[in-house]
Formats: structure tokens, sequence, C-alpha cells
């Protein structure tokens, strides 16, 4: 049997809004499970105070602080050495083989399963290094993995600019330095910045990696050479472990609204760029 | 623009400095405590109220697991291993154990399960893969759901030690159809070798006593095997050998199932260390573990 | 000192830092490799790949099962995130109103960011004890972990396949419309053949994600030993035998997970490799015309 053309159309159309609403049903979904179970035990005190009794009472102020240190640390890294990156590739050199091995670098990096850079970080900076499981671990090994996300960006943002901009700013006597610093780098800084917030989104649910890295003791860590527990992490073993189940449910609430507050952030400071642009 | 950049990179800066710096502070003073996953909650319990009453001093507890633990001594990344099975013989004599308590290992179904007694060897042959349905242990006509903990777990080993090779009367097993066929491609190629030990393939494999607990509470075939203390009331314990693990059965040693809780330390640990070994077993940190549903070994 | 030094100076300094993504990849390998090849050696590569004898205890290690539950899970999350997210993908770029474009592309990039861990703790939650209750079976099981990870990489899959889709130029579009095309015919008889190799990217890219996704896999997959017979069955697969027994295990057994990790890595590097040569072949074809 054959359909007619408009039959065909009207079928497929139907069909893909049917998975794209699916889609959309299922965010909201999740996003609304989650926040009806936990929110009601979001309280001031849960997150401002430090956790008793494994996690089943008090709150959970250790694991925001290091969730902080752990994917500050990492996007501090990371982000100089991917912008950097991101400046060679662009403005530095031309298309040939280096970059493109750079690039492929990069690509499979960004491909590499996080337990892979779990297991990686746990011979590497814990054992080999002698870091032990700690903040500055779980931050290195974080790095690596955002690093492909911020260089990606970062060029992205830096080919976005105009070559008049560098045409004219080597006109004016600028070198190349001046230019990429003075010029190239402040238009693409909000696109940069994109990726940067988005990386910290990345760092703040991962969990894996994390666990074997940065460890998962439940105080609160005092330097970067403590081992640190992220919320991800805590609610894994909350729930997990059956400690608490409101407690688990109210630390999925606070990282669900880190991750919307984050890539909100993320999404308007692109919204502003590409109005900049126009 | 330029404000933005500056002032990342002074918190930057700052960060790194601070981190560093505080890092070398602090390094000394902490006690490391890694081990087993069913005593870190207990010992990181333990801990706070620890440094709690002993400012000057810091205990730092991870999971990891026992043999980890084990390792983090042996290598000196921890002064205290946490140990959720007896040392083996080859352990036994490079480490002190020092028991802090005992735990019952819980064999556990679904409430509704009408079965409630259990005789070892009928839970071995459960785990083996050789009775594979309810009705043949005198319940009802479903599929038996094994769940298991992964392979390295101390609450695993020591199940395997207690009931997968305890020794018993040959008569339980010469009783049993070997009809069910259990494992094969195991057992055609280890033939002499452990042929009745393994926990079946088929077993579901989960990391922690509460994923047991968990898939037991949502699955009326399933049987399992946890802490004691972490039972609670949620789960039907199942009596071994015509023994209820009640609190007497488990203290008179005559529920067959009871694994020791071990700190495990080098010869001599640090004052420090001592200091939070001897508190855990006063009688405030015996209380509180009592309280969580272990038995004192005072 | 001059500027054309002081330039030479600076690119010099700037490529030191930019080989630093190779000098990770190399670190990962080499050290993944270093802790994984010996005992592959020792057991012999063919037993370890396709032996199912899993006893880490006896020294015995076979992680056949594993591969194969990778693969099968892999397979059903594609089937069902490759569906979602590429029906998204073309009801983001052909049907879809600009504003609601505004709207629905940052949400399904949302579900990216939402950490693995609460899929994970939903499919338990949610989905196992529904399966259990209307399919059979335990509950956790190959259908359960691909529809967690289904939903996991649907926007891995939407975002690639929506740049593909972009790609194409808008002439072609025009002049499949201007010959009385319906969208639809347009759709898929124009424009999703143009797109082709970037929507394969997007696919094995996809795939990649499902092979090493890891927490989620743990909590819905079963992770027994047994080879799946049909889709309710309980899988393990390889990052679920890695993170499940990595915290306890010593010595070979340790070493034996390594080489897990290296299998995955081989995997992963092969899809890598298999996605990033079909994009840039379509990137020299787009590039020609």
């Amino acid at each position: 049997m054959r359909l007619s053309p408009a039959t065909s159309q009207r079928l497929a159309v139907t069909f893909l809004w049917t998975l794209a609403a699916a889609t959309m049903g299922l965010l909201l979904f999740i996003v609304a499970f989650i926040l009806v179970q936990g929110m009601p035990y979001v309280t001031w005190e849960f997150l401002s105070q430090s956790s008793r009794s494994m996690g089943r009472e008090g709150g959970i102020f250790p694991m925001i602080v290091g969730t902080l240190w752990v994917a500050g640390l990492a996007v501090m890294i990371a982000a100089p050495v991917g912008v950097i990156t991101a400046i060679y590739l662009t403005e530095y050199t031309r298309e040939g083989k280096l970059t493109h091995v750079i690039r492929f670098g990069a690509d499979c990096l960004a491909g590499i399963p996080s337990i892979i850079f779990g297991l990686f970080g746990f011979v590497f900076f814990v054992i080999t290094l002698g870091m032990g499981l700690s903040v500055i671990s779980g931050a290195l090994t974080l790095a690596m993995m955002v690093l492909p996300t911020i260089i990606r960006t970062s060029e992205e943002a830096i080919r976005a600019v105009p070559a008049s901009y560098r045409d004219v700013s080597y006109g004016l006597g600028a070198t190349r330095w001046d230019m990429v610093t003075k010029v190239v780098l402040r238009s693409a800084l909000p696109g940069i910045g994109t990726g940067i917030v988005l990386s910290i989104g990345r760092s703040i649910s991962e969990t894996a990696a994390v666990m074997l890295t940065a460890g998962s003791a439940l105080r609160l860590p005092s330097s970067a050479f403590d081992s640190a527990r992220t919320l991800a992490l805590h609610f894994f073993i909350l729930s997990r472990e059956g400690i608490s189940m409101p407690k688990a449910y109210a630390t999925a609430s606070v990282l669900i609204l880190a991750i919307l507050a984050i890539n909100l952030t993320a999404y308007w400071v692109m919204q502003r760029f590409v109005a900049k642009a126009r | 623009m330029k404000w933005i950049v500056g002032s990342f990179l002074a918190i930057a800066a700052a960060m790194l400095c601070f981190s560093f710096c505080a890092g070398r502070n602090n390094k000394g003073r902490a006690i490391n405590c890694i081990g087993s996953t069913s005593i870190q909650p207990l010992a990181e319990m333990l801990s706070q109220e620890f440094d709690r009453q002993h400012p000057e001093s810091i205990v730092e507890v991870q999971g990891g697991g026992s043999t980890a633990g084990l390792q983090a001594v042996a290598e000196n990344i921890a002064e205290i291993g946490m140990c959720s099975r007896s040392l083996k013989d080859d352990e036994a004599g490079r480490f002190r154990g020092i028991p802090i308590a005992l735990d019952g290992l819980a064999v556990v179904v679904h409430p509704d399960n009408p079965v409630s007694n259990l005789t070892k060897a009928q839970i071995r042959d459960i785990f083996e893969g050789r009775i594979t349905n309810w009705k043949q242990v005198g319940g009802a006509d479903a599929t038996i759901w094994l769940i298991t903990r992964e392979e390295g777990s101390g609450t695993r080993e020591a199940f395997v030690k207690l009931v997968m090779e305890a020794k018993d009367k040959p008569a339980a097993k010469a009783g049993q159809p070997a009809s069910a066929p259990a494992d094969k491609a195991g057992a055609a190629q280890a033939p002499t070798q452990h042929p009745n030990h393994r926990i079946s393939r088929k077993a579901m494999t989960q990391e922690s006593n509460g994923a047991v607990k968990e898939l037991v509470k949502h699955n009326r075939g399933a049987i399992g095997y946890m802490s004691l203390g972490l039972v609670k009331d949620e789960l039907k314990i199942l009596a071994v050998d015509g023994v209820y693990p009640s609190l007497d059965a488990v203290t008179a040693k005559k529920y067959p199932l009871v694994r020791p809780f071990l700190y495990v330390v080098k010869s001599t640990p640090s004052q420090g260390a001592q200091a939070f070994i001897d508190f855990t077993l006063s009688a405030e940190g015996q209380h509180m573990l009592v309280k969580e549903g272990l038995i004192s070994v005072r | 000192m001059k500027e054309a030094t002081k330039d030479k100076c600076i690119s010099l300094t700037l490529l030191a830092v930019a080989m630093s993504a190779i000098a990770g990849l190399a670190l990962i390998t080499a050290f993944i490799f270093k802790e994984g090849l010996p005992i592959m050696g020792k057991v012999g590569t063919g037993s370890f790949l396709l032996s199912s004898d899993w006893y880490p205890q006896e020294g015995r290690f076979g992680i056949f099962p594993m591969i194969i539950g990778s693969v099968a899970v892999t397979i059903g999350a594609m089937l069902i995130g490759g569906t979602l997210g590429l029906g998204c993908a073309i009801v983001l770029t052909q049907f879809c109103p600009p504003r609601l474009v505004m709207f629905l592309k940052p949400s399904i990039e949302l579900l990216a960011g939402i950490p693995s861990v609460v899929y994970g703790f939903i499919g338990v939650v949610i989905l196992v004890p529904a399966i259990a209750k209307y399919l059979g079976g335990p509950g956790l099981s190959v259908l359960a972990a691909s529809m967690v990870l289904g939903v996991m990489v649907l926007p891995t899959v939407t975002s690639i396949s929506v740049d593909a889709l972009r790609a194409v130029p808008k002439a072609y579009r025009e002049g499949s419309i201007a010959l009385g095309a319906t969208d639809w015919q347009t759709t898929h008889m124009v424009l999703l053949k143009a797109a082709r190799s970037g929507i394969v990217a997007a696919i094995i890219l996809g795939m990649g994600r499902a092979v090493g996704e890891t927490m989620a896999v743990i909590m819905v997959a079963g992770n027994t030993l047994n080879l799946p017979r049909s889709v309710l069955d309980p899988v393990r697969t390889l990052t679920s035998n890695i993170a499940l027994e990595m915290g306890y295990a010593a010595g070979d057994h340790r070493k034996a997970l390594f080489a897990t990790g290296v299998t995955l890595f081989v995997i992963i590097m092969i899809l890598n490799i298999i996605a990033l040569t079909v994009s840039r072949r379509r990137a020299r074809r787009v590039g020609s015309t």
C-alpha cells in the first residue's frame, strides 16, 4: 500500500511531534519527580549544617563545599589550558598535520568514558603522584575530562570573531599577541564563558571518576589534599546504601537546581553573545 | 571585560595558594580509616563523636572495601583498615585485627514470602543455582531471584565462608535432586576445583547493603543476604537451621552466620589511632554500635 | 627583544600548552595499558575476551558476558535514544517555529546536564518495578538499562544531528519544495540523505556514550555474570564490572579490571575514530560544494 504524500506527511509530522513531546515530557517528569519529593526537605539547616550519623541527619554543607572545591579547581585548571589551546589552534598556526593531531587528541579525550578517567586518576594522581584520595586528585582528573569541551567551545567562539577585527588591529600596528589578547579574546569572551559554565555543570554531575579519585569522606575538606565527597556521590551513597531517602531526594533537588541554574546562565551568556554579534 | 578575566585569575591564584598552603599544615594530623563499606558508616558516626570530644585530632573515614582497606594499611596510606570478615591466614600474620563488634549476616526475603526457615544446605543449594523455585523449599510456585554482593566484598566473603564452603552433614546434599542444571559452562571447565562453592552466575550483583535491601523489598521471589543491623523491619529475615537471628541468639552464638567487624592495624598504631580504637571499644562507642543493631564485643 | 622573536616565543609556549590534550590522552592510554596488558598476556588475550568464566578469587578472568552485555545494552539504547534523538533533531530543524526552538533546544541540552546517578535512581525507583510488574522478570534488565541509557544519549544524538541538518545548504530544501514535494518528502528524501554522514557520526558518538556510561548502568542492569537470553534478563556491562569490583580488588583481580578498562578503551577509540572519519569526510564534501 502506498500512502499519498499528504497522508504520509501528516503521519510523519504527528509521529515526530510525538517523539519530541515525549522527550520534553520525560525531562519535565524527571525534574518534577525529584523536586516534588525533595524540595520539602531542602531547608536552610539542610544547606548549612554538616551531616550527622552517616548523612541520615543534618545537612549537606560539607558536600556543597566539596563539590565547589572539586568542580571549581577542575575548571580553574582546565580553562586556561583549554583557552590557550584554542588560541594556538586558531590564531597561531595554519591548518595542518599538527592541528589535526591536536584536535584528534581532544576529540578522543571527549569520548573516553568517565570510569576510565577514574581508573587513570586513581593510578596516576592518587597512587603514582602520591596525592591520595583528595580534592586535588579529583580536580585534576575532572580537568582532563572537561578540557575538550573548553577547547571546542573556545575555538568556535574565537572563530566567530570577524576577520575584519584582526585586520584593523594589525592595521593599527598591533602585534599578534596584542591583537589576540586585546581584540579577539575580548569579543570571544562570552562564548568562552559558555563553555566554561557548561564544564562546571559537567564537573558537578560527574560521579564515577570522582568516586575513584576524590574519595568519599564526610568531613568538611580543609585543604586540597583532603578527601571530599561531592553532591552527586553523596546522593549515590545515600540512595544506594538506603541511608535516608528524604535526604537523598533533597540532595538530588539541590543538584538539579544547581544544574538548572548553570545551564540557564550559560544560555543567557550565549544569547547575549549572539545578540551582540548581530 | 578585563575585570572578569582579572577576577577570574585572582580567584584561581588565591584558591591554588590556599589549597597548597593549607595542605601542608594539615597533613600530619589526620588519622586515615579505609575499608569495608559495611563498617564505613559506623566508623563515620564514631569519628564524628570522637572528633567532637577531641578537637585536636581528625579521623578521616573512607570506603573502598575490606581488601582495599588491608592494602591501604600495608602501604601506609591508612593507619586503620576496616574489615568486615575474619582475616585470612596469610593476612593474620601481617596485620593485627581488633574486633570492634559482631554482625549477624541476615538471609532476607520479601515480607510476603511464606518461607521462614531454611537450612544452611538449602541456602547453599539456592545460591549455587540448584534450587530454582520456591516450591522446592516449601514456598509458593515462584522463581527464585538471587541477589548477591560483588566479588571481594567482605559481606560476600563472609557469606561464602559461612554458608557456601561450610561443612555439614553430607546427607542433606544427597537428598537434593541433581536434575537442575547449574552453571553448566563453569562446571564443565572446572570439574574438580571448587565444584560446589560458587555462587550461581545468574545471581544479580549489587554493590551495597542498601541496594540489596531495595531489590529484595520490591521482588517477591528475591533472596539476598546483608548485614543484620541494616535490615530494620522492611524485609523478612529467615531463620537459619531453625535459629532466628534475634539479639540473644546472635550473642549466644547459636545463630550460625556471624562475622566480626575488625579494625586492622600494623603492629603498633600511633597515639592518635590508638585513642580512636580505644574510643570505639569504650562503653560509649560500643553503645553507639549496639544502637545500630550490632553486637558488642565487650 | 625583537617583535618577531617575541612572537616566536609566544607561539612556542602556546604550542606547548596546546599539546596538553595529546599529552593527557597519551598518559591515559599508557597508564591503562600498563596496568591492564600484563594480565591479558598472562591469561591469553583470546581467553580473556572469549571465556565466560569470571571467578576472580580463583584467578579465572573472562569478560565475554560483559562484552555481550555492553553490546546488548548499547544496541537497545541506540534504538531508543537514536529514534528519539533524531526525531527531536528533525522537529527542531524542520517543523518547529523558531520561538519554540529557543525553548526546546536548551531543554534538551538540560537533559544532558542531569547527573547520571539521578537517571539511574529514577530507573531504580520507577522503571525497574514497572518492568517487573508488567513484563515479568526481575526488573533489572537489558531493557531497563537500554531505556535509561537511551534517554541519556538522546541529547548527544540530537545536538550533533541538529548541527548536521543545519549544515545542509538551504538551496536543497528550497529546490525540493519548489518541485512540489511535501515537507516530509523533502526531509526524508533530501535533507536526511544530505546530512547522512553527520547523523551517522551523531549515532556513533551516542554509542560511545552508551558503552561508557557507568553509574546509571550499575543501578539498573542487575550485573549478573550470565549471558542474557532476552531483554528482560539482567546483564553486566564492561563499565559496571570495573566500578563494581574496583574498590575491593587486589593483585591480579585489579589488573584484570584494568584489562577490562583496556577493552572498553579500545572499543571507544574505534567508535571515536569511525565517527571522526565520517564527520571529516562530510566536512570535506560540504567544503567542496
